[in-house]
Parts: structure tokens; sequence; C-alpha cells
């Protein structure tokens, strides 16, 4: 990031400064044709040709002066360069890479009095467009591809099969269409962070999961209850399962570790994998989010939206998005008990929300078969608008922006479709039994689907992200690594009160309290403290009123006093009144307790 | 179907996986912003932490050098030898240390009376000592033979000796007391006497820089620079309290900061005595000693209220304070030519070493730990004015004593801010003019 990016930046500055004699030398052995610098003592002649620029050679100091200048300066014998453009310089940077990595634009320091400051800023402004250019360079680093399907201008993807795609793809990736067919009604299918695992739970309380790649299981039971809905929690070990009454946490063998009774009648859950928390949504409408890592509920309140079965996190700041059955969209924070922001989507129920990677779209439905998408930092206006055949029961994006649509028996999968109105899916997919929910698996070309049959893998061509950052997701991490990243997960974990809508919230100037903090500065010298106004009815000439003063302060002061005394009381909730209460003995603990 | 083209992803785990298990696990890296999100608020949390951490391992005292029966009066750096230091004590006592093994290396009387000041000649090879018995003797640095133990010179001064510095490069080297002395070691009556109408002068000291330029404290509140090419002083700044000690910027030969009884430091320019560059505020009593760090960036003082500060040049609050439960009052202090140490002599007869950077991991770094010590320091920079991050990084447990004398100042002077901007709002616009505090402390300058 940002930082680490200054960090290096040293480096590389450093790695100039000694890039310039070497550019010298070139120039140099150019003259002489193909002379080496092991050459020297034999040929006196040629360096006496070349005095001048040997003297340079030597003379030069490494004196770090500022690169525009250098570059400004013309030096003696540098036709040679405008001759050799062999050695042009650095390769050029694709220009929409080097926008993927912008950090924001360029501040012109406009109001920038002090020069120093002007500088400092300048500095600072290389050091993030280096950043960003480094980042940028970097991709050419990558190893993997990302898929795609491609057939002839006059077909469609749309018509191309599963068997087609698994005909024609390696053996391995072959393998990742399959099916289960498992009778326990309707299951819902979440991947792990990093897409190696895979958790399903069936309203009739089956729960298993497994290494979905190498098929591998880990746990399955059945919970004897019906199973609302899964999560993954921060490592494949913890599974969390909102379950007919409580929420309950298994590990990956299938042992219970809690039973969390305050979280109760759990709708859906979601999990927050940067700030540990554990938002769920319950039947009467309460939303709480829950620190796995404390076990602490950091928020807890109603959002008096009814019950509502639609909810999503938008990833890029960590709000819950919730969809309600007047077709309004809000989000949520654990901090603030009130939505964030609302929209008004749909005029119907909302079916289904999903939001993108990078925070930038939503796609709604609602019951009218309608689909619209949002630019969620906006909020204005749908940029598009779909009526679909039926009603969509469940939406996802992918890693690339592709958009999974549930109808009924059938997912069909929209590529591109925030930025541009497109009239057929890229691709289609039957099923013979109803859709539960999907999901994308990260890091691969795969969509998971739960149903009311079980659960079905399918592969999307293009829809994932195809090279993973280590650090941040692994889907080859062993043991220790899973351990360690843990631990430096925890360390980084973000406090819940800094979900808000923008997360660079936390890097601006916060002008308010800073406006609060200089008038405080300047309120510090106040000349004198206020004077109560004194008005004596009538003049006592000759007789000091001092002693008057005092009184009519004091009595000022009783009034005040008695004044917050009666607000007190009125602001205060009345105290039921202690009645004489009739003893009945033993019996007396019958009696229920009045709340205090 | 004919043109049909798919490529999906599609692994080979051994691209991914080490190859034995001696090998290192092989990570792969994007540094694609989408999937690194949050940003923001994870490296303001990792700033946190880093802050957090550097208060942590903020431990400066690494050990203290006992061996004094008296109170340790004053220091000497060797310039060539890292690990040598000398120290005078209030018996009359000099020692010889050797920082590495924190031993004393050999000790002898060396005057009746406090010995006032020491200071080593450039090579390294003998050192001087000024005492109460207003004699300069002139000791060898290495013993090799009995005879090296006595001095292998000694100057009898007419007048009281109060201090001593030695010219950069040549043999010669200045002292104070009634008046400032420049001596050579080959003559026994001084070369040059600088006189000023003074009393008397408490400390001198050499420019390292601009050699030839030397200034001392003077007891009656005032500092003068000599040249020692001249024949009279250049000129003199009058305070409005004594200054106890001075010490020269090694980077910036015009640039000379001293230890003032008004509890500040002053940090002054040669060329514009009139009024000082900086005023480095926060000690709780008098101030002692002041010893430049070799970077010339930054400079520790010693003060009359038991704690060491650690001052940036340009700025006006300490940086950092050190204290001990059983330190007592300083007498002096000195930054290591290493610029990792602080070293200092106080009233209770030890001297005490400690770390320049409280936080600092001494010895080799690897790699990786380098690495990550500059991303945290970057956070720590970007973050720096972040509320939180501020108060964790500001926050210093200091002894109860210290503590109320600060709030009694803070009083004090709010108090006088306030009775100044009240006189102000009172009176005629233009009779009460705002004084800036830089120009209060000072007196006068002389020719």
């Amino acid at each position: 990031m940002c930082a680490t990016a200054t960090v290096r930046c040293g480096v590389i500055f450093q790695s100039r400064r000694i890039n310039k004699p070497k550019y010298l030398r070139k120039e140099n052995s150019n003259m002489a044709k193909t002379k080496r610098y092991f050459d020297d003592a034999e040929n006196n002649d040629t360096d006496s040709k070349n005095a001048n620029n040997t003297n340079e050679v030597k003379t030069y100091h490494v004196k770090m002066k500022p690169r525009v200048k250098f570059m400004d300066k013309p030096m003696a014998g540098n036709k040679i360069k405008h001759q050799s453009k062999k050695y042009a310089g650095k390769a050029s940077i694709n220009p929409e890479e080097l926008a993927k990595h912008s950090r924001g634009e360029k501040l012109e320091g406009k109001g920038v009095t002090h020069p120093l400051h002007a500088i400092k800023l300048k500095k600072k402004e290389n050091k993030y467009k280096f950043a960003q250019e480094q980042a940028a360079r970097a991709e050419i680093l990558l190893t993997e591809n990302t898929g795609f399907l491609e057939v002839d201008e006059d077909h469609r993807t749309t018509c191309i099969t599963q068997k087609v795609i698994g005909e024609n793809v390696d053996i391995t990736a072959a393998t990742k269409i399959f099916d289960l067919n498992l009778e326990f009604g309707p299951y819902r299918a979440k991947y792990s962070r990093n897409g190696r695992h895979l958790l399903i739970g069936s309203k009739r309380g089956h729960l298993a999961a497994f290494d979905w790649v190498t098929k591998k299981l880990h746990c399955e039971i059945n919970v004897m209850e019906s199973i609302h809905d899964i999560s993954w929690l921060h490592v494949e070990t913890m599974i969390a399962a909102a379950q007919k009454e409580w929420l309950h946490i298994y590990d990956n063998t299938g042992t219970e570790l809690h039973c969390v009774k305050k979280l109760d009648k759990i709708l859906r859950m979601e999990f927050l994998p940067y700030h540990f928390l554990l938002a769920t949504v319950n039947e009467y409408g309460f939303m709480s989010w829950l620190d796995i890592s404390i076990g602490e509920i950091v928020g807890h309140y109603k959002n008096n939206l009814g019950r509502t079965p639609v909810m999503t996190q938008n990833p890029y700041n960590g709000t819950i998005c919730i969809g309600n059955s007047q077709g309004l969209v809000s989000l949520w924070a654990p901090s603030v008990k009130k939505p964030l922001a609302k929209i008004l989507c749909h005029k119907t129920p909302l079916t289904a929300i999903a939001v993108d990677s990078r925070g930038m779209y939503m796609a709604t439905s609602g019951v009218d078969r309608s689909m619209k998408i949002w630019d969620i930092r906006n909020l204005d206006g749908p940029l598009q608008h779909y009526k679909l055949r039926s009603s969509p029961v469940d939406l996802e994006f992918s890693q690339k922006d592709m958009l999974a649509v549930g109808l009924g028996e059938v997912v069909e999968i929209y590529g591109n479709c925030c930025t541009q109105t497109v009239d057929k899916p890229y691709m289609r997919h039957k099923m013979a039994k109803s859709i539960c929910n999907f999901k994308f698996c990260p890091y691969e070309d795969v969509l998971g689907i739960g149903t009311s049959g079980g659960f079905s893998s399918i592969l999307v061509p293009g829809s994932g992200e195809a090279n993973f950052d280590a650090y941040e997701s692994n889907p080859f991490q062993t043991k220790q690594q899973r351990k360690e990243s843990e631990i430096k997960a925890l360390l980084e974990k973000i406090p819940a009160e800094l979900i808000t809508l923008n997360p660079f919230e936390v890097v601006e100037v916060d002008v308010p309290t800073l406006k609060d903090k200089l008038e405080a500065k300047s309120k510090l010298l106040h000349v004198r403290d206020k004077k109560i106004d004194v008005k004596p009815r009538h003049k006592n000439k000759g007789k000091t009123n001092i002693a008057r003063k005092k009184i009519i302060k004091e009595s000022m002061r009783k009034e005040y006093i008695n004044q917050v005394i009666e607000v007190k009381k009125v602001l205060q909730p009345k105290e039921t009144q202690d009645m004489p209460q009739q003893s009945f003995g033993v019996l007396d603990r019958f009696i229920p307790k009045t709340k205090k | 179907m004919s043109g049909l083209k798919i490529k999906v992803i599609s692994r080979n785990p051994e691209d991914y996986l080490r190859a034995t298990k001696r090998d290192i696990h092989k990570i792969q890296r994007n540094y694609d912003p989408s999937l690194h999100p949050l940003e923001a608020p994870r490296e303001y949390v990792r700033s946190l932490n880093a802050v957090k951490l550097e208060r942590v391992f903020a431990k400066p005292f690494l050990g203290s050098l006992d061996g004094h029966t008296d109170g340790v009066s004053s220091m000497a750096k060797h310039p060539r030898k890292l690990a040598v230091l000398a120290s005078g004590a209030f018996d009359g006592e000099v020692r010889i240390w050797d920082l590495a093994s924190r031993k004393c290396k050999r000790n002898f009387i060396a005057h009746e009376g406090w010995v006032r000041a020491l200071c080593f000649t450039p090579s390294g090879q003998t050192f001087s000592t000024v005492g109460d018995d207003k004699t300069i003797k002139t000791w060898k640095s290495d013993v090799e033979s009995g005879d090296d133990e006595d001095p292998v010179n000694t100057l009898l001064s007419m007048s009281v000796v109060s201090g001593i510095s030695h010219h950069r490069d040549k043999p010669l080297f200045a002292t104070c007391g009634e008046n400032c002395q420049l001596w050579e070691n080959t003559r026994n009556e001084p070369v040059k006497v600088f006189k000023w109408g003074v009393d008397s002068l408490n400390h001198v000291a050499f420019n390292q820089v601009e050699t030839n330029l030397l200034a001392a404290c003077a007891s009656d509140r005032s500092i003068i620079l000599y040249d020692c090419r001249e024949s009279g002083p250049l000129r003199k700044v009058v305070m409005e309290l004594r200054s106890n000690a001075l010490s020269w910027n090694p980077m910036e030969a015009f640039i000379f900061t001293v230890a003032n009884e008004d509890y500040n430091l002053y940090t002054f320019d040669v060329r514009k005595l009139r009024q000082p560059v900086n005023i480095h505020m926060d000690h709780t009593s008098a101030v002692i000693d002041v010893d430049y760090a070799p970077t010339g960036r930054e400079f520790v003082a010693g003060s009359y209220d038991k704690t060491i500060r650690i001052f940036e040049t340009l700025k006006g609050h300490s940086r950092d304070v050190y204290h001990t439960k059983r330190m007592q009052r300083l007498t002096c202090v000195k930054w290591s030519l290493d610029n990792k140490y602080v070293l200092s002599g106080s009233d209770e007869m030890n001297i005490r070493m400690w770390k320049a950077r409280a936080s600092e991991k001494l010895g080799v770094l690897k790699p990786r730990e380098r690495t990550a010590l500059n991303y945290a320091d970057s956070l720590k920079e970007k973050f720096a004015s972040h509320p939180q991050v501020k108060r964790i990084a500001r926050h210093r447990h200091v002894p109860k004593h210290i503590m109320n004398a600060q709030k009694e100042l803070r009083t004090i002077r709010e108090k006088n801010r306030k009775k100044e901007a009240n006189r102000r709002a009172h009176s005629k616009p233009g009779t009460v003019p705002v004084v800036p505090e830089r120009r209060k402390h000072v007196v006068k300058e002389d020719e």
C-alpha cells in the first residue's frame, strides 16, 4: 500500500543516483566505439581526444540534484543520447493499469502559502506517483490470465452448456463441474474467503463443510433443527450456523464451540473479515454485530424495517445493506442506530441485493420482475433498469463484476451489465431444482448453487480473479500460514466504530473539530468572566450595596438550582409509587418484582 | 460448435507450493486495490499498533557506571574511541571508563577539591583537567609504564579555572575562570588573556567547525564570543538569567545552544544574537548541561530537576524525557559520537548510559526486521497528527514532583498571558505591545 511504497522509494532513489555515472560512462564508450573500461591504459590517444569527457566523468560528484533539472540541462556529448533510441529510458506504462492503481487525484497545492510546505507537498505527490507507477509495473509479474469464453460472431455464448464447457477445458477444470444430490431440502452454500472450502447448510438441519477442490470432507452433522443461514468465520476451522432459536458456532470437526443465546431467530448473517464482526438480522428486525474475536456484541438495535430476509455486505466499506418489503434499501453500521443512507429502489418488496467487490455497483431486484443497477457511492438514479422473465431469487456479483441472477430454476449470468445495457445473458444454466442461493467462488471461475435438491457447481469462464494476493487470502495456504495470518489479522482488526460510508474518512482532516479546537484556543484568552447583570430596584444613596448584590446573586443562583431540580424531575421517569404491599409470608417470592 | 474458445482458471498446484520442505513458501502478490479493501482503516490500525509497540519497547536505560566516591562533576568524550570516557568528581578523582564492558579502567586523584572540567586533545593521546587548586594538568590517556600515571604537564594559573576546551587541530586550549585564557602546552604562561569586565566565567567551548571561534558563559548572565586570532572578545549577549553551559552545533557552525538557569535552553545564531532562533522549554528547574548529537539535529540536556530531556534542534519542546528513581540532580550530559547513546553524570556518584532513541533495537537487524521497522516508521509519520496516535506517542510518565512543577509552571504562564491580554484589552491600543516570547529573554547585545 501507500506506506510500503514510500519505504521503497528510498531504495529506488539510491539506485537512480548510481545510474548517473553509468549513463555517462556509456556515452564515453560510444565515442570510442567498442572501448571497454579495461582498455584505458592501452589506448591513451583516444583518451586524450576525449579529455573533456573523461575529465567530466572523473570530476562528477554524485550530488543529488532535482531530477527535472538534470534532464533539462544540456550536457557535453549529449548528441549521442538523442541518436541512440535503443536506450530510450524506462518502458512506458499502460495508462489503464496506471488508472487502476491510482489513489485519487493529485493535490495541486492551492492555498499552500509557505514555499517549504509546497516543496513538501510536491515531494509527497512524487512519492505517491512513484508508488502508483511501481504497482502498475508489477502487473507484468502476474502469472495467470483471466478466463474467457469466445464464439463466432454469428453465435452467442448464452447457449453454451456446461457439458460443452466441460468437454473443452482441461481435466482438472472439468472436475469443478459437479452436482451433489442431497435430500434435506433447500440448501444454502458459502465459500470461504480463499475459495478453497465450501459450507452447505440445509433448511432441515444438514450442515457440511468440505474442501471442494479435493472433495475432502471436514465435517457433516445434522443439527436436528432448521438452519436459516450459515457463514464461515475468519478461518476455515470455524463455522457459524443460525439455527431455529440461536446462533451456534462449530469447529471444523463439527464440535459445537459456542451457543450464542444473545442472538436469536436469525434470518441472515454476513461476516466482515477485517472487522471480525458477524453481522446478523433476526426475525423481529433486530440487527446485531458480534465481535467474534472477543465474543462481545458491539451493536444491537432494531432497524424498524420489519422482517427482512434480504441482506448483504458492502465489502468496500463494511456496511450492511438491508432491503425491506417496501422496496427500500438501507445501509447500516454498528455504531449508528439510524441508517447511514436509504434508497427507495423498487415500489414492490425486494427479493435480493448484491454489491460488487469494489463497492461501486449495487444490483437490486423486486417482485415486480425488475432488476436495477445503482451506483452505490452516489445513490441517485439507477444506472440500468432490466425487466426479467420472473422475479430473481438471488443476485451475486463475481470478482470480475459478472452478475449472476437466479430466476426460479435458471441461473443467468450477465457480463458487463452495469455500465451498459445488455440484452442477452453471457451464460445460462438450467436445473431441475429450484434455486435457494448461489455464490461465486473467489479466485476460481466457479459458481456454486445451493438448490432444493442439494448443491451444484458450474463453470463460468472469466468470472474469477486469476491472481490472488497471498497476504490477503491464499487458496494454497498451509496450516502454519493460516495460523500466522490469523494472528496478523487479529492484530489488525479494524474497530467497529470505523465502519462508515467512506472508508477513507479516517485519513481525512476532521474539519469541524479542528475548527472547534481553534475557536477554543482563541477563547482561552477571554478577557474577563461574564458578569451577572445586577439592577437594584431602587438605589439606596450613600449606602453600600455590596451586600445587596450578594443577596441578588445568591437568589439568582438558588433560582437556577431550583429550575434545574425541576427540569430533572420532569426528565426522570416517574418512579412507581411504593404501595404498602400485602405480605403473604413465604409466598412473597412469587410476587413479580418491579423493574428498576 | 466451431470457433469456440474457452479458458478457465486452472492453477497447477506445483507452481504455488514449495517443492521441498526446506524451501521457503511461495508468496504470490497482486497489488490490485480491489483485492486490498479498507486500505485506510487498516493502515490506521497498523499505525496505532506501531506507535503502541514503540512505547512498549521504550526502555532507554542501559546501565550505570558506579565507582566514584563523590558526585560526578564533569565528563569528556574521547574523540577517536567510542568506548572511552573520562569523568571527574567533586573529590578531585578522575576515572577513565571502558563503556563497552562498563568498567573503570583507571582512577587517580587529579586535583585537590573539585575537578572542574576535562577535555581530550584532538589526537586522543592526552587529556587535560582543571581543578579548584588553580592547576591545569595534562595526563596520558593510555598507561603503559608507571611513569605514565603522573601528569605529563602541569600549568599553574594565577586565578581560579573552571572550564577547559581544546582547539580542533592546533595545540591550543582555552580555560575560563576570572577571564578567558588561551594556552599552549609548551608555555607556562597563557598565550592570550581575554577580559570583558566580568567577575567569572563558568564554561568555555571551542567551535569544532569554525575552529577559531570560541564562546564562554559568564556569571553576569552573559554569553561572550571570542576569536582566538584576535586580541579582544568579539561580542556579548546578556540574558535575563545566567547560562550554565554551552554547546556548538557540530553541523551548523553558526548555531549554538545554551542551558539557562530559567529552566529553558536557547539556540542562538552567531550572526543574530539579539533574538534566539529557538527556545526549548520543558524542564522544570535550572538546566545544567547540554550536548549536541553528532548529527546536529538533536541535543540532550540535563537539569537540576533530576531529568534528562532530548530536544530536536528545530522544535520548542522535548522529544523524550529520561529519569530514574535513584538519579539525583544532573551535573553533566554527553551524546556519544556514534549517535546511539546518551551519558549522564549526576550528584549521586553514578554515570548512567541511555539509548538516544528509547525504543531502538540495539544490534544487527535482519533485512525483514529492517523493512518492517521502516514500514512502521512511515506509518507513524503518516498518521502522526491523528489524535489517538499523537496521544500515545506523546505520553510520558514523569515523577510526581515533575508533574506538579509542570502544572505549576503552566498555571503561572497562563496567568501571565491572561493578565497581559486583559491589560491590552483595557488600555489604549498600542500601549501594551505584543512582545514575542523569543524577544523576552534577551536583555541586550554588546559589540
